[in-house]
């Protein structure tokens, strides 16, 4: 039971990240139906963005939370401004191209990035400090770790404000509207490309967080560790119904939870054969995803 | 999207209307250019923001297990002036772009025009292009030869993926599950039976041909982005159980000693070999375009154009839509099936690590690069993006950055592709 326990856990928290980036994906694509290949490398340059305010402050003799939201706040700030550069640049002149031509720029944007990272920082793994204290009150659990304790609130707590900002806000409404009909809501004033410079924004800063934090429990990154993450939460949004928030925590969740259970009870060299057959089969049952809504074509 | 003239904002009452090659033209869209200064301005703005945003990472370099931290500031001045000239550059060039007015007609116009006046022009560049071709190992060196012989793989690849994604519409990222395919059945086949590399050929294609089946049965039901993620979750799993599995494809130490093609008994140099397979790649992509032309112009490219179009009416109009997708993707499969045998002969080892993402993303970047559905499109798609990072060894690590920035660049200035089918 107590592995049980652990695994349980183990794969809440790498379900939760997977959630925080999968949540990126599926906002950006239901607002411009994009694959936003490259929001892995935001989610990569937010775990840089941390290492490197990290460092540089314990140098200043900071240490303990103080650290860890200072640099947290860097790695956020950059990867939102990193994430609406990336919109502008790649996306933006491609909106009425045909629809694969911004996929392909956005796979040259990653490319590019990872790329980047490497020349200006490092080819090798770089150790990550690790931010994120031990609670004192953890002492004696053993099924549970301090660190994913805090992914797992703190995915908790952004999912709930994500939520509340979508719902009760005048750009959330208006988000929503772009994503039902873009051009009913410039029709009626929404202002689309502010809609969507605030939707990466709000999914690179997402993507920051998970990326912090997963670096943090892991303790080391190197410039490649947002491809895999990138391809698995794409998947997770897939998996959810891409375009549906509570889908993209659902799908991430699922994912996580197949990952650490077969991990753990059948063999860690199969783990990504799992979560991918897993998607297939739920594709083939359900093609639009747990919570997509399959929508009739019309000709 | 070709460029329409009718869509460029009004350009006055001197506008022709062809639009084309006009000097007054030419001076209106100077007028409509922001003033100077202004833009001046604007890039001084993006310079310093380029700045803010390289500043962590490529001014600070941390090791954190020394606890040093090395500052490179002379960075930050490269940064912005490179941001400032580059945004100068880019909002002229997307403004261009916007305003639809290159001084003379297309350049892909302007070749299909030339070809299209006199017949005998087409002959004599394609007889240009045969001599070349066939004189090229001779010329260049064994390293060129085969380096070309990779292109003309991918050439390969490409057609076949167009296929798939740009006749039939269907969004496959897992195009090198094929690839792999293949070049395992060779590879193995070889490693176990000594199976001759012509012997294989056909197999690795039909092997391929009968995964792309399989694999396209599941995923018929899919549309769009759900296909495109299923059939990448597909090729990962294949990349996978080939990297796990030991007993079968011996994991991620890959198959070595794998036969070159038979050389007839005469015992080439490396340099015959290259030769020789040099000559069989060219016959094979010579194959896979005729057949391509064939298919594109036959009743069932047709009905793959009117699938990717509209898939109701289609089926309104009585075209098997399972049959017709199933037959877009065996035969796409086909030429990935081939291109694997074809990797497998060249290089005398594989592994799985050749199989990952990246190759179906660049697979699928020449066929959108080169323009979708077009096979001289394919085939510059595929020299540009084969090529260039060879030839850009120069700038050695820099290599992969300008590629990725290829990428971008070439998608936001030609859209619908280098050479758009039409």
């Amino acid at each position: 039971m107590e592995y049980f326990l652990e695994l349980f856990f183990g794969g809440l928290t790498r379900g939760s990240i997977y959630a925080l980036l999968a949540l990126g994906y599926t906002m950006v694509y239901g607002i411009i139906q994009l694959i936003n290949f490259a929001h892995g490398e935001i989610y990569m340059i937010g775990a840089f963005t941390a290492l490197i305010a990290a460092s540089a402050l314990s140098m200043l003799g900071l240490d303990g939370w103080s650290l860890l939201a200072i640099a947290g706040l860097a790695a956020v700030i950059y990867s939102a401004a990193y994430g609406f550069t990336l919109e502008k640049i790649a996306y933006k002149p491609l909106r009425k191209a045909p629809r694969l031509s911004p996929l392909i720029s956005a796979i040259g944007m990653s490319i590019f990035l990872q790329n980047y990272v490497l020349l200006a920082q490092t080819s090798d793994f770089l150790s990550f400090p690790a931010l994120i204290d031990e609670f004192p009150f953890m002492e004696d659990v053993t099924i549970i770790r301090s660190s994913e304790l805090v992914i797992i609130s703190v995915t908790a707590l952004s999912t709930a404000l994500l939520t509340i900002f979508i719902k009760f806000t005048g750009i959330g409404k208006a988000m929503r509207a772009v994503a039902q009909d873009r051009i009913m809501a410039m029709l009626l004033g929404v202002k689309v490309d502010r809609v969507i410079s605030v939707t990466f924004i709000i999914g690179s800063a997402l993507a920051a967080v998970g990326g912090v934090l997963i670096s943090s429990h892991v303790g080391q990154i190197n410039f490649y560790i947002g491809f895999i993450a990138g391809i698995k939460a794409f998947t997770a949004a897939v998996l959810g119904g891409i375009g549906s928030l509570p889908g993209a925590v659902l799908g991430g969740l699922v994912l996580g939870w197949t990952e650490s259970f077969a991990t753990g009870y059948v063999s860690s060299d199969y783990e990504d054969v799992f979560a991918f057959g897993l998607l297939v089969f739920i594709l083939i049952c359900k093609p639009s995803g747990i919570l997509g809504r399959s929508s009739a074509e019309k000709v | 999207m070709p460029i329409k003239h009718e869509n460029a904002p009004s350009i006055g009452k001197t506008a022709s209307c062809d639009g084309y090659s006009l000097p007054a033209s030419r001076r209106n869209l100077r007028d409509r250019l922001p003033k100077t200064g202004f833009n001046t301005l604007k890039s001084l703005g993006i310079a310093l923001w380029f700045m803010f945003l390289t500043f962590p990472i490529m001014v600070i370099k941390v090791s954190p297990l020394e606890k040093t931290i090395e500052w490179r500031w002379n960075r930050l001045v490269y940064v912005g002036a490179g941001a400032f000239s580059l945004s100068m550059l880019w909002r002229f060039l997307i403004y261009r772009r916007e305003a639809g007015t290159s001084f003379r007609k297309p350049l892909q116009e302007r070749l299909s025009l030339f070809f299209q006046r006199k017949k005998s022009r087409k002959a004599t560049a394609l007889a240009a292009a045969f001599i070349f071709a066939a004189l090229f190992p001779f010329i260049f060196s064994t390293y060129q030869t085969s380096i070309m012989i990779s292109a003309l793989m991918y050439v390969m690849l490409g057609l076949g993926l167009n296929i798939v994604v740009g006749l039939a519409g269907l969004l496959d990222l897992g195009y090198v599950a094929f690839y792999a395919a293949g070049a395992y059945c060779y590879a193995l086949l070889n490693h176990h039976f000594g199976v001759g590399f012509w012997t294989a050929l056909p197999l690795a294609g039909a092997i391929a041909a009968v995964m792309g089946i399989f694999l396209g049965f599941p995923v018929l039901r899919l549309r769009g982005d759900y296909l495109a993620i299923v059939t990448l979750g597909f090729g990962e799993i294949i990349r996978l159980v080939l990297e796990n599995w030991n007993e079968f494809s011996f994991g991620p130490s890959g198959i070595a000693g794998i036969d070159r093609p038979w050389d007839f008994g005469l015992g080439f140099t490396l340099r015959g070999h290259t030769i020789y397979l040099f000559y069989i790649v060219c016959l094979l992509v010579l194959l896979t375009m005729v057949v391509v032309s064939r298919l594109r112009n036959s009743r069932i490219g047709r009905a793959w154009i009117a699938l990717r179009e509209d898939e109701i009416a289609c089926e309104a109009m009585g075209i098997d839509k399972t049959r017709t997708k199933l037959t877009a993707f065996a035969l796409g499969a086909t030429w990935a099936g081939l291109g694997g045998c074809l990797l497998a002969a060249k290089t005398t080892f594989i592994n799985p690590a050749s199989f990952t993402f990246m190759e179906s993303a660049i697979i699928l970047s020449i066929v959108v690069l080169g323009g979708m559905g077009s096979i001289s499109g394919v085939i510059l798609g595929a020299f540009i993006l084969i090529l260039m990072p060879e030839y850009l060894r120069a700038f050695s690590e820099y290599r992969m950055l300008a590629f990725g920035a290829a990428m971008v660049i070439i998608m936001v200035f030609r859209p619908q592709g280098l050479i758009s089918a039409t």
